[in-house]
């Protein structure tokens, strides 16, 4: 397994980030699990439907995304809220979608980020179509696609697998093993040694990576976007994580798993061992961590204000949504429910 | 103009859709170097190329998917699933995005794509290849599903379903591939999706039907029109949206409605059809919409295709039934 960061901090290999983008993506860490602690509050206060907290995973999403560039697709899953962010996809729509509003599924034009897939595994093949379409059109955009160990179960991921690889798409497959599929274990998922493994029953390149490393998934993924932009082909990498938290709020896992497995888990926290390297090398003050903190809590408050203050959705705007023109019999229906 | 069989006036759509359009690309099971089962696509590949018509591994699931992307990334894919009865691996892709992604990106992305699937019964195949399952899919708010019976209206439709800025399930009905030759013009044109073809005019009853189950519908009208009645003949063309008001100013006019599909019965468009027209024409009505359709049982294999199949006479019956009552 590829790794740059221990858990101490202590960096294993010469780190090829300079320390300045190492203070971006801390701050970046910082600034998700501040959207994460906040969407879990407003869920119990009844603000959110449900919510996936991705707490334990903020390196993995970050380092992946900040390998992108600014046109490359993403198509995630419902627990991607860091990435999305980090590839463009603002808080005040991730929070709005998360309010129940379909405005939120809406990025900004020049985001070519997918709202996230709430089904499990379909949407993979989706990041092979928008990989595949951008090489026929003669661009280097590259498509990412987002998803959890237990969506390699699935039969969606096989055949996107084997789309990509058959017909050579600039995909990126970032599997986030986070070690359960609600309340599966990863080792009752597959029998396979390693998810990264299964790429070679495809005649892909695989690689397995320390997903709390933010440092060793930005260089794995950045080395699979060049390999896949300069024609090389699609990688499925596997970034070895952990969920935390619940699967949702809706989730008790101490039903499924042993609290001291989680505490060790904390204790390789992807945030601390940052902060450590940073500390020791001259990078991190309590300053600028508490400077951090009250950034990222102003930019979270601002972007749920925004999406609070969203005007209430009409019943026209969801009919219009179905079709570019409405339909005769979706027009009688406005007539009846507008009525 | 020439004279061209059904499958030859989509073939030739297609040929003019990858020639007018460069977004225009083809993907499928067996679609290039054969040209497809029913060899829809013939010459295509040879003609415009491996970078435009692909030839995929086996799963429907992996065409609709890979589609929807290539779609959201500007394409304008059709795709190929060999029968109606293979496209049920693809039925969440169908149902869970290619239909909802507008919906759910507030109209940021778009799923302009086209899903081409041969449907029908009545050539002895063996199972899942002879399905009518069209009302599963028309239930599918978001997805239009659009079912030609002639040549001029397959390449018609075709190209309008290939220009429409949203996903498009367009079913060809096996039986009529080769059974009909009509002159259809050679030119760019497009039938708007959506409205009804009155095949016929007539006053005293109207028979509405779409796909294979016209040429029965059409048999029994020349024979009720022999004895003295006039038929009316509609051909629906596009299953969702339905044309409403095409179906109710004809069940207005003529008073009497029978509706004829090979779908099984339970469940089946027939239903929502009777139910537009009794909540909008009911005072015109002056007989019961009646129904000629497949039963419901799974669709047989071919020494049973006979009992299944509604048959010109079970259309007349209905008909004549509908007339006195």
């Amino acid at each position: 397994m590829f790794s740059l960061i221990g858990p101490d901090g202590t960096v294993r290999d010469r780190l090829p980030i300079t320390l300045e983008e190492m203070r971006g993506l801390y701050a970046d860490m910082v600034e998700a699990r501040t959207y994460d602690h906040k969407c879990m509050a407003m869920q119990r206060q009844g603000r959110l439907a449900t919510y996936a907290p991705f707490e334990g995973q903020e390196a993995a999403q970050i380092g992946a995304a900040a390998a992108l560039r600014p046109d490359d697709w993403v198509a995630g899953t419902y627990r991607d809220a860091a990435l999305m962010w980090r590839a463009g996809y603002p808080w005040r729509l991730l929070i709005a979608g998360r309010t129940g509003d379909e405005r939120g599924g809406q990025p900004p034009e020049g985001v070519n980020v997918l709202p996230p897939s709430i089904t499990v595994g379909g949407h993979m093949i989706h990041a092979v179509g928008l990989a595949w379409a951008e090489s026929l059109k003669g661009t280097d955009r590259v498509a990412l696609t987002s998803f959890g160990d237990g969506a390699t179960s699935e039969g969606d991921f096989h055949e996107a697998m084997n789309f990509a690889a058959v017909f050579n798409t600039p995909t990126v497959f970032l599997c986030q093993n986070n070690g359960f599929a609600i309340s599966l274990p990863r080792a009752e998922q597959t029998l396979s040694e390693s998810i990264a493994s299964k790429a070679d029953g495809y005649g892909m390149a695989g690689a397995q990576v320390d997903g709390n490393d933010v440092a060793a998934v930005l260089c794995v993924v950045r080395d699979a976007l060049e390999t896949a932009r300069s024609g090389g082909g699609p990688t499925l990498i596997e970034a070895v994580t952990y969920r935390v938290g619940p699967h949702t709020t809706s989730d008790d896992p101490t039903r499924y798993r042993d609290e001291d497995e989680t505490a060790g888990w904390r204790e390789r926290d992807p945030l601390e061992r940052v902060r450590l390297l940073l500390d020791r090398a001259g990078g991190w003050t309590q300053e600028w961590q508490t400077e951090l903190e009250e950034v990222a809590s102003r930019r979270i408050e601002e972007a749920v204000a925004e999406a609070e203050a969203l005007p209430q959705p009409t019943v026209e705007e969801m009919i219009r949504r179905m079709y570019e023109e409405p339909t005769g019999p979706l027009r009688a229906q406005l007539d009846e429910a507008g009525q | 103009m020439s004279e061209v069989t059904l499958a030859q006036a989509l073939n030739g759509a297609l040929d003019t859709a990858l020639e007018a359009d460069e977004r225009v690309i083809l993907l499928g099971e067996d679609i290039g170097r054969t040209g497809g089962v029913f060899r829809i696509t013939d010459g295509l590949q040879e003609k415009h190329g491996e970078h435009r018509v692909f030839d995929t591994p086996v799963a429907e699931s992996g065409i609709v998917g890979a589609a929807f992307g290539m779609a959201i990334a500007g394409l304008r894919p059709v795709a190929e699933i060999q029968f109606l009865g293979f496209s049920y691996p693809a039925y969440d892709q169908i149902i869970n995005h290619v239909a909802r992604i507008r919906n759910r990106s507030n109209h940021r992305f778009t799923a302009p794509l086209v899903i081409r699937v041969p449907f029908g019964g009545g050539i002895g195949a063996a199972e899942h290849h002879s399905e009518s399952t069209e009302a599963i899919y028309a239930h599918i708010p978001g997805l239009k599903v659009v079912v030609p019976s002639t040549p001029s209206d397959a390449r018609g439709l075709l190209l309008a379903a290939i220009e429409d800025p949203d996903p498009v399930l367009f079913l060809e009905p096996i039986r009529l591939y080769r059974a009909v030759k009509e002159e259809v013009a050679e030119l760019y044109y497009t039938t708007d999706i959506g409205p009804v073809r009155v095949e016929r005019e007539g006053g005293d009853i109207t028979l509405i039907s779409w796909g294979a189950m016209i040429k029965e519908t059409r048999a029994a009208a020349s024979l009720l029109e022999e004895a003295g009645t006039s038929v009316e003949v509609l051909d629906l063309r596009t299953l969702s949206p339905l044309d409403h008001d095409g179906i109710v100013a004809s069940a207005k006019k003529t008073g009497r409605v029978v509706v004829v599909h090979e779908a099984p019965r339970t469940g089946g468009l027939g239903a929502e059809i009777a139910a537009v027209i009794q909540e909008q024409a009911l005072y015109s009505l002056l007989a019961p919409v009646r129904r000629v359709t497949g039963l419901d049982t799974v669709f047989p294999l071919k020494r049973s295709e006979a009992h299944y199949l509604p048959s010109v006479d079970r259309i007349v019956k209905a008909a004549e039934e509908t007339l006195e009552g």
